[in-house]
């Protein structure tokens, strides 16, 4: 027994090198696609290059007659077991939903949707039979534009469902008591903002491409599957296809990248699911990027009717929201709920006294949208960051100012906001203050006025978002409020080894996030032991029985509770036991620094350490009556509230107006997440995240065609910014620490993409205002931004004429136009 | 048609399609899955490994192609045990996150530093542009590659990335 009491600096707060990276570097990987298994076959997908048709024909026949190919398969094969892809999410009693097939039967709705099947001795010869299948396609009116979708007279994606919209969802603070009339606001404002914003379509883009394995070999259905949600796939493979879920085990190996892309029950899983099942054999499916970018589930994709109503001293008064949002062809597992999610969030951190939201989902023959990092809180912040910009400059003030008026002041905490969420805590203050020092903003305030008098053909602009997200997704009563399909808990384990080291059960199901690092490190605290010693499971349904899984920056928030209160079980076992070797009672042993000892004995007194007490508990010789010889405990832990991270983000750009180019010249965010676990990964998921913030500001737009063709179906055409493309990052935080937790944390994964989209777009329209623009619309291409320069227009570039057409572009050529029912965008 | 590549230090010698790809070969034949494939039209990168000592992207190239040469992935990096520095540097300076880019990123950083000794911000970005990062921003990246440059020490790579050519040479790719 260990007599002295070691000084353990604490795990939490310590920049630990990563406990992943020892694989990934030496190439000792198991995506999803190196899995081999005796006698496996691989899949190929035939998809539908028409977004809205009737297939009259499919002749696999020469196909079948193809050296290497074991079997091809339509729609009608599956027809009678392949039930419907499963939405989760039902926004309202009365929404419209589809049957979602993972392959079409008779009907395909979106291009790229599965219309049959190959299986292969190889990928290769699966391949060469996709061209030897004959389909004839009988074309039906597509619908692209969903304003135009839900016009009166408009053709229909789904004829009998009557109509293109599948549900309205209101919030209404006077209705709900949580606030005034917005119309009342809207009628006695002094000044009023009328904005409509477009958030453009999104690829998640992941860089490992979705892959799944399924083996039917053994007693359990095995699925291997890149996929954020292994335990969720589980539960929805048994309801929709008829297989009892304990024959089902689904393991997310290492996963590479997900965003919410990897958020979604897939066709592709059902698919491969549905053929091991047949034909009794392992199967493999690996998508091509250009599938992934087609036929994965896209992100945003909504156009936001905004009116802002303030006080000519710029107090905001009242904000009336008016969404559209395109689910695409399908609701796919949480497509109707992502705008929901922002719902809560175009007040931000402002004190308005009347909101009024409304969003109507609208369906169109494009690839189905659903989450993508940050899943409608991106979009509630960009509008609302623009409009406080927009505010500024109709009442004369500085952009900062007008925040700093009326934003929550740090004494009004808590506060229960207009749209009844109750933020903790913030201190938006500290955060603006040091993000200014940092940024030098008075200085380039003088630099911008400078470049202005002088006419300088690069203008300079600075760009402010001061954002607030809810993340830790999510109590589960909230979810059940708002009628989603589960809730929003996490479950965790932890398992004493004899030998006195710690393996932990996490039900979060990390891509890349470093959760094994993170949660050793937390352990490692708690327990006292060495963070070397603590082992995290995690993404096998068999070792990681339970759990909801990782997204909506809730694994630390909700998770890692489920881990601490774990180990809270495990100590209290322990103390029982510790209390007996000691020959004292229960109440009179602490716990510190991994060891326990009679209380107010001395460091040097007796101690026997957890360890000591696990190898007691393994042997079971000397244990007190009636108890059990097991230290393990799991516990499920259901977040009372969201946690509420914020921050300011500065960035300046210097704009071409010659060319329309646009440099980010400095971007500094200053976030607070309260208390952090390990800086170096925090610091990992920021700059990450302002990097797809600033990609959807500058760079990327999935564009569909007139007839309904993705012309950004490769990484040539949709522009994923590389290494060159992006700033070096000033990051830094303050720390106000959440009250909804015992550690203080608050999410972080989605942080820098909520709040860096509007930052870039304020600073590039305050550089160039005074050419008379007020808007440009996403991406901001040199294009768009010198068009707006000369003529105002805010859409310049139109969409689907300038991003496709690179290496590999999808044709659309080779067959005849569909039928146009609206061309997106303007005509050059 | 009948290859012989020496990959990782290892022969070969293989029958393959004329059209095999090199990654597929790589991946399929030899089991070497560190090396992965991020996309179709060779934009991401992740495929990247050293074919007689230059980056290539292997999904550009035909397994035939590779016949009498050699190459050498992520797998054949770390020496008796001991990273090569360019791996150490990512690890150290948390340059990877889901890990899927990273055995690209850092057969590129290689290629990178060998004709490039010590490159400012700039010349790393550029130097990277063709590989795809969706994690980390690539702020710790560029990072690690100057970590890199500055620990890098003649001879620290593999002896298939030891070819002399007429380029300025640097650490692993002497």
């Amino acid at each position: 027994m260990t007599s002295t009491m070691p000084a353990i600096e604490p795990e939490v707060g310590k920049a630990r090198l990563r406990k992943e990276d020892a694989r990934l570097i030496v190439g000792n990987t198991r995506w999803t696609d190196n899995i081999v298994l005796p006698g496996m076959l691989h899949l190929a997908l035939l998809r539908s290059p028409m977004a809205h048709a009737k297939i009259t024909k499919i002749d696999t026949s020469a196909a079948k007659e193809l050296p290497g190919v074991l079997a091809v398969f339509t729609g009608a094969d599956f027809a009678d077991e392949q039930g419907s892809l499963p939405c989760a999410w039902p926004i309202t009693p009365d929404q419209k939903a589809p049957n979602a097939p993972s392959i079409a039967v008779d009907t395909v709705n979106f291009a790229g949707e599965v219309v049959a099947i190959v299986v292969g001795r190889t990928t290769y010869a699966a391949h060469d039979a996709l061209e030897a299948i004959d389909i004839d396609y009988d074309e039906l009116p597509i619908v692209l534009d969903m304003a135009a979708a839900v016009e009166d007279g408009a053709d229909l994606v789904y004829p009998d469902l009557g109509t293109n919209k599948s549900a309205t969802w209101i919030f209404d603070s006077g209705e709900a008591g949580s606030g005034g009339d917005v119309e009342q606001a809207i009628a006695d404002a002094e000044i009023l903002i009328e904005r409509t914003y477009r958030q453009q379509r999104l690829i998640p883009a992941f860089m490992e491409p979705r892959s799944v394995v399924v083996d039917p070999t053994s007693a359990q259905f095995t699925m291997w599957s890149a996929t954020q949600i292994p335990h969720i796939l589980r539960v929805m493979l048994s309801m929709s296809l008829g297989v009892p879920e304990h024959k089902v085990r689904v393991i997310a190996p290492d996963v590479g990248g997900g965003f919410g892309g990897k958020l979604q029950v897939c066709p592709e899983e059902f698919i491969a699911f549905l053929v091991a099942r047949r034909l009794g054999k392992p199967v493999k499916y690996t998508e091509s990027r250009s599938e992934s970018l087609q036929s994965a589930h896209h992100g945003r994709d909504q156009i936001q009717k905004l009116t802002l109503a303030a006080t000519k001293d710029g107090t905001v008064t009242g904000l009336k929201v008016e969404l559209l949002a395109d689910m695409g062809a399908y609701l796919r597992l949480v497509s109707p709920g992502v705008p929901i999610l922002g719902a809560f969030m175009y007040n931000s951190i402002y004190k308005f006294d009347s909101y009024r939201f409304v969003c109507t989902n609208v369906f169109t023959n494009k690839t189905p949208t659903d989450a993508y990092r940050g899943a409608g809180r991106p979009e509630a912040t960009f509008a609302i960051e623009r409009l406080m910009d927009e505010l500024a400059v109709e009442v004369g003030m500085d952009p900062l100012a007008v925040r700093e008026k009326n934003w929550i002041k740090n004494t009004e905490f808590p506060y229960d906001t207009v749209c009844g969420l109750t933020y903790d805590t913030g201190n938006y203050e500290a955060a603006t203050a040091k993000a200014k020092e940092l940024f030098g903003y008075d200085a380039l305030r003088t630099e911008q006025k400078e470049r202005r008098d002088r006419g300088d053909s690069v203008q300079l602009g600075i760009g402010i978002s001061t954002f607030t997200e809810m993340c830790g997704l999510a109590p589960s009563r909230v979810l059940g409020a708002l009628s989603y399909g589960a809730g929003g808990w996490e479950h965790a384990a932890i398992r004493m080894l004899p030998t006195g080291k710690v393996e932990v059960v996490t039900g979060s199901s990390p891509h890349g996030q470093g959760h094994e690092t993170a949660w050793s490190q937390i352990v490692a605290d708690q327990l006292g032991v060495p963070f070397e010693d603590v082992e995290v499971l995690h993404g096998d349904t068999q070792s990681s029985h339970k759990g909801m899984d990782t997204y909506g920056s809730r694994s630390l928030t909700v998770g890692a509770m489920a881990v601490v209160a774990a180990a809270d079980k495990v100590k209290a076992k322990a103390a029982k036991i510790a209390a007996h070797l000691l020959e004292a009672g229960e109440d009179d042993v602490e716990f510190a620094a991994g060891s326990y000892r009679v209380r107010g004995a001395g460091a040097d007194a007796k101690a026997v350490s957890i360890q000591d007490i696990a190898l007691a508990v393994f042997a079971a010789h000397d244990l007190p009556d009636g108890v059990e010889p097991n230290l393990d405990s799991e516990a499920t832990f259901d977040p009372e509230n969201f946690s509420f991270p914020h921050g300011t983000h500065l960035c300046a750009t210097e704009v071409d107006t010659e060319t329309g180019r646009v440099t980010i010249r400095s971007y500094v965010c200053v976030d607070d997440i309260g208390k952090v676990v390990n800086p170096i990964i925090v610091e990992g998921q920021v700059h990450g995240g302002l990097a797809q913030g600033i990609a959807q500001a500058l760079y990327e737009e999935a564009v569909h065609d007139e007839t309904g063709t993705l012309t950004t179906g490769t990484l040539a055409d949709y522009l994923v910014p590389s290494a060159a493309d992006l700033p070096n990052f000033t990051t830094d935080r303050t720390e106000t620490p959440a009250t909804s937790n015992v550690l203080g944390v608050k999410g972080v994964g989605e942080a820098g993409t909520i709040a860096s989209t509007p930052a870039v777009v304020n600073s590039v329209v305050d550089a160039v205002r005074h050419f008379g623009v007020s808007d440009i619309q996403m991406p901001l291409t040199p294009m768009r931004v010198w068009q707006a320069i000369r003529t105002g227009q805010t859409d310049a570039g139109g969409l689907g004429h300038e991003a496709g057409g690179g290496l590999g572009s999808v044709s659309t050529s080779a067959r005849p136009a569909g039928r146009k029912t609206h061309t997106n965008g303007e005509a050059q | 048609m009948r290859i012989t590549v020496t990959v990782d230090g290892t022969k070969f010698t293989d029958d393959v399609e004329p059209r095999q790809l090199l990654v597929h070969y790589l991946r399929e034949q030899l089991g070497k899955v560190g090396t992965v494939v991020g996309c179709d039209t060779s934009n991401c990168g992740a495929c990247t490994v050293h074919l007689d000592g230059h980056s290539v992207k292997s999904c550009s190239v035909l397994a035939v192609q590779a016949d009498g040469s050699e190459v050498t992935t992520v797998e054949g990096l770390a020496r008796d045990g001991k990273l090569h520095p360019v791996q150490k540097a990512f690890h150290d300076n948390h340059a990877l996150q889901c890990g899927f880019c990273t055995p690209g990123m850092i057969m590129q950083s290689i290629d990178l530093l060998a004709d490039n000794p010590d490159p400012d911000e700039k010349a790393v970005r550029e130097g990277l542009e063709g590989n795809l990062c969706r994690c980390t921003g690539y702020q710790n990246i560029v990072r690690a590659v100057r970590d890199a440059a500055a620990h890098m020490s003649g001879g620290a790579g593999p002896e298939a990335e030891q070819v002399a050519d007429e380029q300025v040479k640097a650490g692993g790719a002497q």
